[in-house]
C-alpha cells in the first residue's frame, strides 16, 4: 500500500482526498489545511491524521507521495519540501507562480526521480485524447487556424476579496480557466512560441482579469487565438474546447463531443464526408470510483501508478506545467505592453 | 416508488454528452411555463414522480403547484440535494468557510464564528440538518416521500469514508419529513457495501446504469452482479447513455434486469417522452 497524504483542503483537494481515500492500492493517513473547520470535519469522520503544518506532516507521516492542492503561491514552497524528502508529488495547475519557481521544481524533480504530476485534467477526458490522435493521424491535412476556448460562471458578481482577486498570487483568470486551455493546445497541437496580442478584460473583479483575448503563434508555425471568460453565466459551469482547422477539414472538441467535417471521407478512420459527431460515451476512460468526471479520477489512477511503479509519466509533467506557466507570463506580459 | 420516474436535467441545461445540446435547452425552457407544459405532458403519460434538484427555478414550479392543488393532488416530488453547482461556485470564490457563511441560514453560522470554531466539532451535522432544512423549505406543502443525496456529495463522502454522514442524512430526513433518504452515486457497488456495513438495510440507490457501461465505476458487469445478489431498491439513471444509445436497445436492456424498481429518464419532446414510456411499458411487461 502507497500512503498518502493531501495538503490543501479547498475545492480540489477534497475532491482529490475522496478519490486518493477510494483508491484500492493507497492508505490515505494525512490532510494538511490552514482551516481548522476543514481539519474538524476529518477528525471527526475519519481516520486520518490531521496537520495545520505541513513540515510537521512530511516529517512526521512516511509518506509515499503527496497532493498539493494549496492556492498557487504556495505551491513552491510545499513542493521543494516534498521532493527534498524524496516524496512523489501531483500539484495542482497551475503549477507555480513564476517561472523561476517553476524551473526549481522541475530541476529537483528530475535529479531525485521523483513522479511528478500537474492537474491539467483535460488530458484525461477521452474526446481530447481523440483530438490529439486525429491531429497526429493528420486526417484535416494541413493545419490553417485554432480557437482554444473556455467560459464559466466562476466570478458573476461585483464582489469578494480572495487570493483569487489578488494579480501577485495568481488569482486571475488567465491564470486559472486559461492555463487549462493554454496547457491543451501546447500537448494536443503544439507548444506557443510567441503571443502577437493580448487584451485582458476585469468585467467584476478589481485589479484580476475576468476575461482573457490572446493572439498566438506554435512552434510548428500554426497561429490561433484563445478566447476565456470566467464571468459567462450562460454556462452552467467551465466549458473548455478547441477548434482547429485544417485545408482539409474541421474538427470541434469538448469534454463531450467531438465533431469532425471532412471535405472527402477517410476510409482509414471510417468517417464519412461531411460531418460526423462522437460523444464521451465512445471515449470515456473507465475508473473504479467516480466524482465529477472520470478525468479526475483517471488522474489520480495514472499517478498513483506511476508511484506505484516508479516510472515518471508522459501525461502533465511538472516541465509540461512550467512551460503553461511560462506562456501564461508571457500572455500577461503581452498585455501590459498595450 | 413508480416505475417511472421524471428527471429535471433537460429544464436546466444540463446533458451529459452534450454541451452544445445543454444551450438549446437552456433556451427552450427559459419560462416557467414551459417546464409545467412539459410535466403536464410526462404526466399525460402516467408519470407521477417528478426527480429534480433544488435549482432556484423549482421553487416558483412548486409555487404553481400549491396554487393548483387539485391538478397536483397525487403528484409526487422526489427532491435531491443540494443543487451541488451554487456550493461549488461558491467555494471556488469564497472557500469553504466563506460558502457556509453565505448559505446557512439565520445567525446560526455568524454566531460560531463569533464564538470562535473551538467547540464547533459537535455541531457539523446540525449544519447539515439546517442546509437540509433550506433547500427543503420551497416544497413545503409538497408530496416528498423520498429526498435524495446528489451523487457529488454521496460520493465525496463515501471516498472519504464519511459513511457517519450519509447515515445521519437518511435519519434525519426520515425524522423531520417523514421521508426515505436516497442516494444518488455513481460508485453503486461500493456505496452498497458500505451503507450495509453502516446498517441501512435495502436502500433506494439511483446509479447510471446502461448498456454501455457508462458512468457505470467499476464496470458494468460488477453493477449486473450486485443488481443479481443483493438487496437494494435500484432505480436505473442515464439509462440512454445520455442519448448515445438505440433507445430501444437501451430501455430493453435495463428493464431485463433484476431489482430495478425504478427508471429516472428526462426528455423535453412529447415524442420523446411517450416513445420512453411505451418501451418501458412494452419491455417491462
Amino acid at each position: 500500500m502507497l500512503k498518502a497524504g493531501i495538503i490543501g483542503l479547498g475545492k480540489m483537494g477534497i475532491s482529490h482526498a475522496a478519490i486518493v481515500g477510494a483508491h484500492p492500492l493507497v492508505e490515505f493517513v494525512a490532510v494538511c489545511d490552514v482551516s481548522s473547520l476543514v481539519l474538524d470535519v476529518f477528525k471527526k469522520y475519519t481516520r486520518v491524521n490531521t496537520y495545520n503544518d505541513y513540515i510537521k506532516m512530511i516529517d512526521k507521516e512516511e509518506l509515499d507521495f503527496v497532493v498539493v492542492a494549496t492556492p498557487t503561491k504556495f505551491h513552491y514552497p510545499i513542493v521543494k519540501y516534498a521532493l527534498e524528502k524524496n516524496i512523489h508529488v501531483f500539484c495542482e495547475k497551475p503549477f507555480s507562480l513564476t517561472s523561476a519557481e517553476g524551473v526549481e521544481l522541475v530541476e529537483i524533480a528530475k535529479h531525485k526521480s521523483l513522479v511528478n504530476q500537474v492537474g491539467y485534467h483535460n488530458h484525461f477526458i477521452g474526446t481530447f485524447r481523440e483530438l490529439k490522435r486525429l491531429l497526429q493521424e493528420n486526417i484535416i491535412g494541413e493545419l490553417v487556424h485554432f480557437t482554444g476556448e473556455a467560459y464559466g460562471p466562476v466570478v458573476i458578481k461585483e464582489k469578494g476579496n480572495t487570493w483569487r482577486s489578488n494579480p501577485d498570487e495568481g488569482g486571475g483568470c488567465t491564470s486559472d480557466y486559461a492555463s487549462h486551455v493554454v496547457n491543451l493546445i501546447q500537448e494536443v497541437i503544439a507548444r506557443p512560441l510567441k503571443i502577437n496580442g493580448t487584451l485582458l478584460k476585469s468585467i467584476y473583479s478589481k485589479g484580476v482579469d475576468d476575461a482573457v483575448y490572446s493572439l498566438l503563434t506554435l512552434d510548428n508555425q500554426l497561429s490561433g487565438v484563445i478566447l476565456v471568460n470566467w464571468s459567462d453565466e450562460t454556462y452552467r459551469k467551465m466549458s473548455t474546447s478547441i477548434t482547429v482547422q485544417g485545408k482539409k477539414g474541421k474538427i470541434f472538441c469538448d469534454a463531450t463531443e467531438i465533431r469532425i467535417y471532412l471535405k472527402d471521407a477517410n476510409e482509414k478512420e471510417n468517417l464519412e464526408k461531411g460531418w460526423t459527431t462522437k460523444y464521451i460515451t465512445e471515449f470515456a476512460i473507465p475508473v473504479n470510483f467516480y466524482l465529477r468526471g472520470e478525468e479526475y479520477s483517471a488522474q489520480i489512477d495514472y499517478f498513483i501508478d506511476n508511484v506505484k511503479n516508479k516510472k515518471q509519466g508522459s501525461y502533465n509533467t511538472f516541465e509540461q506545467g512550467l512551460y503553461t506557466d511560462q506562456v501564461i507570463e508571457m500572455i500577461l506580459d503581452k498585455a501590459k505592453q498595450n | 416508488m413508480e416505475k417511472i420516474l421524471f428527471g429535471d436535467n433537460q429544464f436546466f441545461a444540463v446533458n451529459h454528452v452534450s454541451d452544445e445540446k445543454s444551450r438549446a435547452q437552456a433556451i427552450r425552457f427559459k419560462d416557467d411555463d414551459a417546464i409545467i407544459k412539459t410535466l403536464d405532458i410526462s404526466r399525460k403519460a402516467g408519470i407521477n414522480t417528478f426527480m429534480c434538484t433544488t435549482h432556484d427555478r423549482i421553487a416558483n414550479i412548486c409555487d404553481y403547484m400549491r396554487a393548483n392543488p387539485e391538478k397536483y393532488k397525487d403528484y409526487n416530488i422526489f427532491p435531491c440535494l443540494p443543487y451541488a453547482h451554487k456550493y461549488a461556485n461558491a467555494v471556488t470564490e469564497l472557500g469553504i468557510a466563506g460558502t457556509l457563511k453565505q448559505y446557512v441560514p439565520g445567525n446560526f453560522f455568524g454566531s460560531l464564528f463569533k464564538g470562535g470554531f473551538a467547540y464547533l466539532s459537535k455541531d457539523y451535522l446540525s449544519i447539515m440538518e439546517l442546509l437540509i432544512d433550506a433547500e427543503m423549505k420551497m416544497f413545503k406543502g409538497i408530496n416528498t416521500p423520498v429526498i435524495f443525496l446528489q451523487n457529488v456529495v454521496t460520493d465525496m463522502l463515501l471516498g472519504l469514508g464519511m459513511i457517519d454522514v450519509l447515515a445521519a442524512f437518511h435519519s434525519y430526513v426520515e425524522k423531520k419529513y417523514n421521508a426515505e433518504g436516497g442516494f444518488i452515486t455513481m460508485n453503486m457497488p461500493l456505496l452498497l457495501e458500505k451503507l450495509e456495513i453502516a446498517g441501512i438495510e435495502n436502500p433506494i440507490i439511483c446509479s447510471s446504469i446502461n448498456i454501455a457501461g457508462f458512468r457505470m465505476s467499476g464496470g458494468k458487469e460488477l453493477y449486473e452482479s450486485v443488481l443479481k445478489t443483493k438487496k437494494l431498491r435500484a432505480i436505473a439513471m442515464q439509462v440512454l447513455g445520455g442519448g448515445a444509445i438505440s433507445p430501444k436497445e437501451a430501455i430493453e436492456y435495463v428493464c431485463k434486469l433484476p431489482n430495478i424498481e425504478s427508471i429516472l429518464f428526462g426528455a423535453s419532446s412529447e415524442a420523446n417522452i411517450n416513445q420512453t414510456v411505451n418501451y418501458i411499458k412494452s419491455f417491462n411487461n
